[in-house]
């Protein structure tokens, strides 16, 4: 069984560029090495190079520079009927003109597969994903959420080693997004072939991958598993893109043992973990969970105590959302879990905020 | 006014309906009065140039009055008559009465003229008996065959009493290449002396091979221009929209300049060496320069729709086919040629029916063999004024589109057919 772990790559790009026009370059200098069974995601917003860096990969797009390796093999200049890789497109791209079932006999006959060993695979893709009853229907005939399988089975059917997957869930209503989200998940883990993955939308990179790679401006911000990209962004764009953020803009002031000493615009001064500054001096951007921001601190639990007002109250059922005006800011998030021993908190009321200083990450400006 | 509503079903008692309909038809009449405001100019025009002369064509076709009118008292006799042998007193009378006053009102002449398209020799038979009116006397059967003896010739006889109808079916005889021998027996001409049938083929089988040339030569101009960015689109589109802008005259002619024996392209030809001066290709003024000139004036037909159609499908079913395994040539034959079949189905339908009943290109440079039946019609109509057999021809044309339009219909349907 494939191992997300194996240490040598399956797809490897390397530093692989990409323009249009001979004037932009969409993709700079792209370096991703993919194990073998991975579920990768590309992440960031539109324009950010991921889709056409997932096409290069498809070889629908020629690579500018650099070298695209498949299994140890460049395919550069692999057409990409040969190349092997299955792909699930934005708007399912199924043959219109064709049942679902011809859809998926598709791959099989072009591979020149025996009548019998089609219908075989045919029906025991439709049964993986569960519209074994559907062969003969269009896929005009299917709901969204159906198609999605449809296009998913087709891309799987001739049992590729890698998947592609631009932006599959993109045309669904929320609640059967976050079905298929599973499905999918579901669906790499029993068969283990490598997926890579393109979204803009975090929750959903979050919940599939091993690994997500945070796109923008043609680079690579980071490449890391979802705890991490979450918890320990490493520059102030992906602080910003994943999950909610606290930023605050400051100054260098003083380094010491990976902890520095920000001073604030607003003149306070805030310690954190010295993560991607440019050293003494220079500008940084503090980026701070609003979970990780406490309400009335006991004592000695944070390193980092202020006074805030609190501008804004919303309830939200499981937690309470607090806008505040802390050092100067005044779009301070602060996410209070709504537990029976938290007394109400009136918009209006000025009480000491606090934080940690792991908790607190100094980035890039 | 309120209506009650049957509690839990929302469906409302009998007499409830029929007022509710009442008032829902009330409250739409003003809406279709004025739908129908807006379309009657359109529905008048329409009735007035197309259905009228249509249906005064297919009247032409089958109406055939000249010799009941001309001849009244002879066909009113000849009613009666069996067929078997001469006429008796009575109908020879008539006859002499009918030649006697058409000479006075000098339209006699019309009616043999009608008579004698049916059987050669029967103008003859009634102007030579018009011309010796002074001999006509009682008796009137005796001094009729003394003037001609054609009068004692049961068979014509037999042409007068069949043309007295005043509807016929002389002109689709014709029309279909077969005659009517003088004992009523409708057979087909020689095969050599066949004229229209042969056009009718020719048209269909040149009108099939210029909807194809048009297919071909339309089909990959259409793909780009779909596939192309709208700004350069837009430019190439407007080259296949000049000729539209064009006179077809002039078109035509410049194919004249390109394609004649001294013209351009045997000019070229001859220049570089690949034909000899003397062995000039006959590029024009026959099937050929029919065919290069038709595809050319018809190309927009194709290009339009297939265009439309092409839009509208997106490239990512070619690139998801390629993904599958598909070479570029399976994935165009297998998926994005399927999905285009609507608009070269209306592209083809449309050339088709245009080209069938095409006229001023195959006169102007059809010479013989580029002859379309349209070109047979004009000149019943214009040059030898038999409006008659025009109309018959014209009708057999019509026939063959609706016939060809309902096969298609039954075999591709109008539904996969798409415009725009």
């Amino acid at each position: 069984m494939a191992n997300p772990a194996s240490s040598e790559a399956y797809v490897r790009f390397d530093g692989v560029q990409k323009s249009y026009d001979g004037v932009n370059l969409v993709v700079k200098d792209l370096n991703v090495d993919i194990p073998r069974g991975e579920f990768l995601t590309m992440l960031g917003p539109s324009g950010s190079g991921k889709t056409t860096s997932l096409m290069m990969l498809a070889g629908f797009e020629t690579a500018t520079h650099g070298d695209i390796f498949l299994n140890g093999r460049s395919i550069n200049n692999v057409a990409p009927h040969k190349r092997g890789i299955g792909m699930v497109f934005q708007n399912y791209a199924l043959f219109p003109h064709m049942t679902v079932a011809e859809n998926l006999a598709f791959p099989l006959q072009v591979r020149k597969m025996s009548r019998a060993d089609v219908e075989e695979k045919v029906q025991r893709a439709l049964d993986m994903v569960e519209l074994g009853e559907f062969g003969n229907r269009r896929p005009a005939q299917l709901s969204g959420g159906q198609q999605q399988r449809v296009a998913v089975a087709r891309a799987l059917v001739f049992e590729p080693d890698l998947v592609l997957m631009d932006e599959p869930l993109g045309a669904l209503d929320k609640n059967l997004r976050e079905q298929m989200q599973y499905e999918i998940k579901h669906i790499h883990e029993r068969l283990g072939v490598t997926v890579v993955y393109v979204t803009h939308d975090q929750s959903e990179a979050l919940t599939m991958s091993n690994r997500v790679a945070v796109f923008e401006d043609g680079r690579i911000q980071q490449l890391a598993p979802p705890v991490e990209l979450y918890e320990k962004p490493e520059n102030a764009f992906v602080a910003q893109f994943i999950g909610e953020n606290n930023k605050l803009t400051g100054k260098v002031d003083a380094l010491a043992d990976g902890i520095c000493e920000v001073v604030l615009d607003s003149g306070d001064r805030v310690k954190a973990l010295d993560v991607n500054t440019d050293g003494a001096g220079m500008a940084t951007t503090l980026s701070l969970r609003p979970e990780r921001v406490f309400l009335n601190p006991t004592e000695g639990q944070c390193q980092n105590m202020f006074s805030g007002k609190a501008e804004e109250v919303i309830y939200l059922g499981d937690h309470i959302r607090v806008r505040m005006n802390v050092c100067g800011h005044n779009d301070f998030i602060v996410k209070v879990p709504n537990s029976s021993d938290k007394k109400g908190l009136a918009e209006g009321d000025t009480i000491p905020v606090g934080w940690s200083i792991d908790d607190c990450r100094a980035l890039d400006a | 006014m309120s209506i009650s509503v049957e509690a839990n079903k929302g469906e409302l008692a009998p007499e409830e309906q029929k007022r509710l309909k009442a008032d829902l038809h009330r409250s739409l009449r003003r809406n279709k009065i004025r739908a129908s405001m807006l379309v009657a100019p359109l529905v008048i025009f329409i009735i007035v140039t197309f259905v009228a002369p249509i249906g005064n064509m297919l009247y032409r076709s089958v109406d055939d009055p000249l010799v009941s009118d001309f001849m009244p008292q002879t066909t009113a006799a000849l009613e009666g008559w069996d067929e078997q042998q001469l006429p008796d007193e009575a109908i020879y009378a008539a006859l002499a009465q009918d030649i006697i006053e058409g000479r006075k009102a000098k339209t006699i002449g019309k009616a043999a003229k009608r008579l004698n398209y049916e059987k050669s020799g029967m103008r003859s038979l009634i102007m030579g008996t018009s011309r010796k009116h002074k001999k006509i006397q009682a008796p009137y059967k005796e001094s009729l065959v003394d003037i001609k003896k054609g009068w004692g010739d049961l068979d014509n006889w037999k042409v007068i009493k069949r043309l007295g109808a005043s509807v016929t079916a002389s002109y689709y005889i014709n029309a279909f290449d077969m005659e009517t021998s003088p004992e009523g027996e409708v057979s087909f001409v020689d095969p050599k002396e066949q004229i229209y049938l042969k056009l009718f083929w020719r048209t269909i089988w040149m009108s099939m091979l210029i909807t194809g040339m048009t297919v071909l030569l339309g089909y990959p101009v259409s793909y780009l221009l779909a596939s192309l960015p709208m700004k350069t689109a837009n430019v190439l589109m407007i080259l296949v929209l000049l000729p539209f802008w064009t006179s077809l005259l002039v078109r035509t002619s410049s194919w004249i300049a390109m394609l004649q024996a001294q013209g351009i392209l045997n000019d070229l030809l001859v220049w570089f060496g690949i034909i000899a001066d003397e062995a000039r290709i006959q590029m024009i003024y026959n099937a050929i320069g029919t065919v290069v000139a038709m595809t050319h004036i018809l190309l927009p037909f194709m290009i339009l729709p297939l265009y439309s159609v092409m839009k509208t499908v997106p490239p990512s079913y070619l690139r998801a086919a390629r993904s599958l395994g598909a070479t570029p040539w399976t994935a165009f034959w297998q998926v994005y040629l399927p999905q285009t079949v609507p608009g070269i189905s209306a592209g083809a339908i449309l050339v088709f029916i245009l080209s069938i009943g095409y006229y001023i290109t195959p006169a102007l440079v059809g010479g013989q063999s580029g002859q379309f039946i349209g070109n047979l019609i004009a000149y019943h109509m214009q040059g030898s004024l038999n409006w008659g057999l025009a109309a018959a021809l014209g009708v057999m044309l019509l026939v063959l589109v609706l016939g060809i339009y309902g096969v298609y219909n039954r075999v591709v349907g109008t539904n996969s057919v798409k415009l725009g």
